[in-house]
């Protein structure tokens, strides 16, 4: 992947039709295996439905106060009013309840859609939505496979609503985001990736019977910073389990690569056609310049 | 002559001002049943748009979160870009190949395909939901270069610049300014080079665009080969568009057009539907080969399986076979059926990939709204009233000024 890139810079410099400024094509980091971002883990055999990070988090965002939980019918998706849900599923197993939020995948398609990376990844990890830069064409929605980002379609001067896992306003003063620190069943847990898969492997390793054994989001679009642990097949969740492993940028990689050929060796091409079918034609027509 | 006496000569010696104010005085008829239905309708957009810079883009579309995109990018970007594409087919034929009975409709063709531009990045402007951060990915300070919105962004930007160049020496006609005619007449080879090849990478990026879309569009119609799809069916989605207009045009504007030019019509009907015959073969296969790779088999016998076989045999199979017997049977009415139902087709494929086809498993379908609609029709009013008004005073479709004859010989 690097050999390409800097393939792909040189030519991209060479045409003077320099549309890169000589970043990286991709959102992910630079050196491909750093799994070194902070992410969470979400136990949803913990989890007890309390609805507790719903508030906390619409406390700690600015947003309205989640509705009780005697108003909801049937399965509810995060919007614009609210940047995390816990839905409650019947499975095989009883009820479980999982929570849903923006995954924070390692390769973002979000940011790799983005065209004036408002929505970016940071280095720590978390996926971020920076509003003096975007300008709401909503690409981001159409490209993340976990359809999170959230547009408000009733405001004159619309955000894009999603989980930040409070990279501004906690993470970087060395804060845990709002729903970890005040999750009363220790469902969620912060820590970087490698330490939350190895955690996440420990609890099925010990409790065999309690979880299947798969961690959703440390495979799923490339990988998320959010890895999910369940007593049943997450299908049985609602969660999409069609979704590919490859990261969701590395798509549109084939097509971003070829532009900056096309843009050598077409013109030149066409030049060449063009002289020659000249001789052929002698000014067959005088009308023309 | 130089160029200062070329205006006074042109313009019977008033100055250049009262000329343009002249011209901008409408001409002709105002009750034409064109315009009795045209002001209402941009009157009424106007309208909505102002309540949807007031309200915000919900107050008028049927948008959700779902479903992002909805008329004005599927119908009013994508589709009319692909119908735009016309333009760099034309040119590629007139200056690159150098078939040169093909000149009297280059000006016409890039005109439309200038203004087709201009008015779908005026929708997109609409649809973008804080329009005023459009600068940042142009000046610069944000470049988001992995995102194919980004190129294809710059190269509506880029290609109309080039599409203002090709047509330039038609203005520079209207104003009689011969010296700027010369110079831009000069540049216009190295424009159509260039529109050449940003077409080609905006036409397959805007399929592109829809790539990471991979499990929201139906699997009939998603593939990794949608770039080049698009890509190929615009060439004759292109010149279907140019076969219709002209036969439209060459009525409504039937006095602008030279005994010579309305000759050679036929010729170059015949000659386009060729090429749509060979294009669409291509695409044609290539839709295929994609079919039978994907291993689609079960989808065939679905809702959404006759709906593809309805596009790929009604809209492009069928065409494709009256184009190639319209230029064997030299049966012009033939040429223009096939020319109508390829539109039809290319209406329905893009469509099909940006809206019937995006989230087909949902529950709730996104239908537009009436205002979405009514929006669209007034995008496409307004460039027709600027068609009008450039086609009845610039040398378009009418033969060029006497003066840049004599300055070629
Ligand atoms: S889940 Fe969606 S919004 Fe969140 S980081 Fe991944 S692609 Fe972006
Ligand atoms: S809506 Fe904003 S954040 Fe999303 S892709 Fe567009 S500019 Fe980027």
């Amino acid at each position: 992947m690097d050999l390409h890139r800097r393939d792909f810079l040189k030519v991209m410099c060479a045409t003077g039709l320099t549309l890169a400024t000589g970043k990286a094509l991709n959102a992910a980091p630079k050196d491909k295996n750093v799994p070194e971002f902070y992410g969470i883990l979400y136990d949803s055999v913990r989890c007890k439905g309390c609805r507790g990070c719903e508030y906390d988090c619409a406390d700690a965002n600015g947003l309205p106060e989640p509705e009780p939980t005697k108003n909801i019918k049937g399965l509810r998706k995060p919007d614009e009013n609210r940047r995390t849900v816990i839905n409650e599923h019947k499975t095989s197993k009883g009820t479980v309840y999982v929570k849903m939020q923006c995954m924070h995948c390692n390769e973002p398609a979000c940011a790799a859609a983005c065209l004036t990376q408002a929505m970016s990844k940071t280095k720590e990890g978390p996926v971020i939505w920076r509003g003096d830069k975007c300008m709401g064409c909503r690409y981001c929605m159409v490209s993340c496979p976990f359809d999170m980002p959230k547009f408000e379609y009733h405001s004159p001067n619309p955000k894009i609503q999603k989980c930040t896992m409070c990279y501004d306003t906690r993470i970087l003063k060395g804060e845990l985001p709002a729903c970890v620190e005040n999750c009363p069943n220790e469902a969620l847990m912060f820590g970087t990736r490698r330490e939350l898969i190895s955690e996440a492997r420990r609890r099925i390793y010990e409790k065999p019977g309690e979880y299947v054994e798969q961690i959703y989001g440390e495979h799923e679009a490339g990988g998320s910073g959010w890895l999910y642990l369940s007593p049943v097949p997450f299908e049985e969740l609602g969660m999409n389990t069609s979704l590919q492993n490859a990261s969701y940028p590395a798509l549109t990689k084939g097509f971003l690569y070829s532009v900056p050929s096309v843009f050598v060796l077409v013109p030149a091409l066409l030049l060449g056609i063009q002289q020659a079918t000249k001789k052929n034609h002698p000014n067959e027509e005088s009308d023309d310049e | 002559m130089n160029s200062q006496g070329a205006v006074v000569a042109d313009n019977d010696g008033k100055p250049i001002w009262k000329f343009l104010l002249k011209e901008l005085k409408p001409k002709g008829r105002w009750l034409t049943p064109f315009n009795i239905i045209s002001i209402p309708i941009i009157l009424l957009g106007i309208v909505l748009i102002v309540i949807r810079f007031w309200k915000g883009i919900g107050a008028i579309t049927n948008l959700s979160q779902e479903i992002p995109w909805g008329l004005w990018i599927g119908f009013d970007v994508v589709t009319g870009v692909a119908f735009a594409g016309g333009a760099y087919v034309i040119t590629f034929m007139v200056y690159i190949l150098n078939m040169r009975q093909y000149h009297s409709i280059v000006r016409v063709t890039v005109l439309n395909g200038f203004l087709a531009y201009l008015f779908y990045a005026g929708a997109l402007l609409l649809d973008l939901g804080r329009p005023w951060n459009v600068i940042n990915p142009i000046i610069g300070n944000n470049f988001g270069v992995s995102s194919v919105l980004f190129l294809v962004a710059w190269h509506f930007l880029l290609y109309m610049i080039a599409q203002l160049i090709e047509f330039s020496p038609a203005i520079a006609e209207w104003l009689g300014a011969r010296r700027a005619r010369k110079i831009l007449s000069a540049m216009t080879l190295g424009a159509v080079i260039f529109g050449i090849t940003l077409s080609m990478l905006h036409q397959s990026g805007l399929g592109a665009l829809y790539l990471m879309a991979k499990e929201k569009i139906h699997p009939l119609w998603y593939s990794e080969f949608i770039p080049i799809m698009f890509f190929v069916s615009s060439i004759f989605a292109g010149l279907s568009m140019v076969i219709f207009e002209g036969s439209i045009s060459h009525r409504v504007f039937f006095s602008q057009i030279s005994e010579k030019n309305h000759h050679k019509q036929r010729g170059i009907v015949f000659g386009l539907s060729k090429i749509c015959t060979g294009a669409m073969f291509v695409y044609f296969f290539l839709q295929l080969l994609v079919f039978i790779h994907g291993k689609h088999w079960d989808l065939i016998n679905t809702p959404m399986g006759y709906w593809y076989l309805l596009e790929m045999l009604g809209f492009v199979l069928l065409p494709m076979i009256l184009f190639f017997y319209s230029y064997r049977s030299g049966n012009i009415l033939l040429v223009r059926v096939a020319a109508i139902l390829t539109i039809v087709g290319i209406v329905l494929n893009r469509l099909n990939v940006t809206i019937i086809g995006f989230r087909w498993d949902m529950a709730v379908h996104y239908v537009p709204s009436w205002m979405e609609i009514v929006v669209t029709l007034t995008v496409l009013f307004t460039e027709l009233w600027i068609f009008r008004w450039v086609i009845n005073r610039l040398p378009v479709l009418r033969d060029s000024p006497a003066w840049v004859k004599e300055e070629n010989n």
